[in-house]
């Protein structure tokens, strides 16, 4: 299955045929138990992301923003609930289900960039397209192509560990879009990076976003949160609130009344 | 704005409009643009209060300009302001004595006054972010600036959080 950035995504079947969700969750749980201690860290969360949606969430450290990424991604198992991607229910897949699911559709960073320390740069970022199935040349090109957009080609033959934390969290970030996934997860993307690495990332998702990347991020960074169209906050593993991100209106006086605001 | 245009004037002698230009220039956009009637209004000001004197040049095309001058008094003033450790971001938030108040009155409840200002605080967290990817790297005191006003921000948000965690 492949599809063409310019073509758009496919129009995903029934039973989603009334919502045109690209992400949804119905009455999603997640609980952990461990030694006889239950810990419900997703308590019924329903979430819906449109496509080429950018939604971020926030919430309190415990508030189960993290497990809700993770569970979404497929890389933990959810315990009861439903979760449909492009049309399909997918909460039920096996591991190897979750596995394929993800090298098509689901691209995703973390907070400490996880890339392959043994590979090159150009490898951590063919390596996907290759699983899914692209030949060397059209995975060469895409590599060179993302490289280049996020400004690292000329680390291709570097070693991830010879980067700074701002080039690393790049090359992940140009891993995670190898295969122009329909949705990119991101778990405190910025969450390890100095102000101006940070500036790179943001400039980078927000310049994914315009080019109709659907995002979800976890944020504790306000700054990334802020590119979204919508916030959701968690609080204590359920939805708190969920609201389009208004920007207060500028006034004749220019950007500078924003940070007398600030007092 | 005293301080400010006694520092500028500590530099050279200046008439009001040039004032508002140099503090245009050294803030660029990042800072709130200085309207000119409140400039000469402050100059008046200081004039009275002994801090800097003032004398009309004459000019041969266009009416006469005042040029602003520091005298010692205001030289010591200036002094004075520079060496004493300028106030911190207030403590006292407007936003927590609402979250205190409102619902003990029956008037909302914290939850729902909690994601009222965050949403506020997000959208202003929009408009800094997209100040900053407008502003030029280079330009170290716009881009400071910008870098402070996100930082207290994001410390009102961690806030807010803690807020959540407690009282809710």
């Amino acid at each position: 299955m492949s599809r063409s950035a310019s073509k758009g995504l496919p129009r995903p079947p029934a039973p989603s045929a009334e919502s045109p969700a690209l992400l949804r969750t119905s009455k999603l749980v997640k609980v952990y138990r461990a030694e006889g201690v239950t810990v419900e860290a997703v308590r019924g969360v329903d979430i819906e992301l449109a496509i080429g949606e950018f939604v971020a969430i926030m919430g309190p450290s415990g508030s189960g923003k993290s497990t809700l990424l993770h569970v979404l991604g497929g890389l933990e198992p959810a315990t009861s609930g439903e979760i449909w991607l492009r049309g399909q229910r997918v909460d039920g897949l096996s591991t190897a289900g979750w596995a394929i699911l993800r090298r098509r559709h689901i691209g995703f960073v973390f907070q400490f960039f996880n890339l392959l320390s043994n590979m090159t740069v150009a490898d951590n970022v063919e390596l996907p397209a290759l699983l899914a199935g692209a030949t060397p040349r059209q995975a060469r090109k895409r590599r060179e192509e993302l490289l280049a957009e996020l400004g690292i080609a000329d680390k291709a033959v570097a070693a991830p560990a010879r980067l700074s934390g701002g080039e690393q969290q790049r090359v992940a970030l140009a891993r995670a879009l190898a295969n122009e996934p329909s949705l990119l997860l991101a778990d405190e993307p910025t969450g390890n990076l100095d102000s101006s690495n940070t500036r790179d990332v943001l400039r980078l998702l927000r310049r994914a976003h315009s080019g109709g990347q659907a995002i979800l991020l976890v944020a504790h960074d306000a700054r990334v949160a802020s590119l979204a169209d919508r916030v959701i906050n968690l609080f204590d593993g359920t939805v708190a609130d969920d609201a389009k991100i208004v920007p207060i209106p500028r006034t004749v006086n220019g950007v500078g009344d924003v940070l007398e605001l600030r007092g | 704005m005293r301080q400010p245009l006694l520092a500028l004037l500590a530099k050279e002698p200046a008439h009001g409009y040039e004032l508002k230009l140099a503090l245009e220039q050294i803030f660029g956009q990042a800072y709130p643009s200085p309207n000119i009637g409140q400039i000469y209004v402050t100059l008046k000001r200081l004039e009275q209060d002994g801090l800097v004197r003032s004398e009309d040049v004459e000019q041969t095309t266009r009416p006469n300009k005042r040029v602003y001058e520091l005298t010692p008094a205001g030289r010591q003033a200036l002094r004075a302001w520079v060496e004493e450790p300028s106030e911190g971001p207030r403590i006292r938030d407007e936003f927590f004595i609402k979250l205190i108040l409102a619902p003990m009155a029956g008037l909302a409840d914290r939850m729902s006054l909690m994601n009222t200002q965050r949403r506020h605080y997000l959208g202003i967290m929009r408009n800094l972010t997209e100040l900053q990817a407008e502003t030029d790297p280079a330009d170290t005191t716009a881009r400071l600036l910008i870098e402070g006003a996100v930082l207290h921000l994001q410390a009102d948000l961690d806030w807010l959080e803690r807020c959540l965690e407690e009282l809710v």
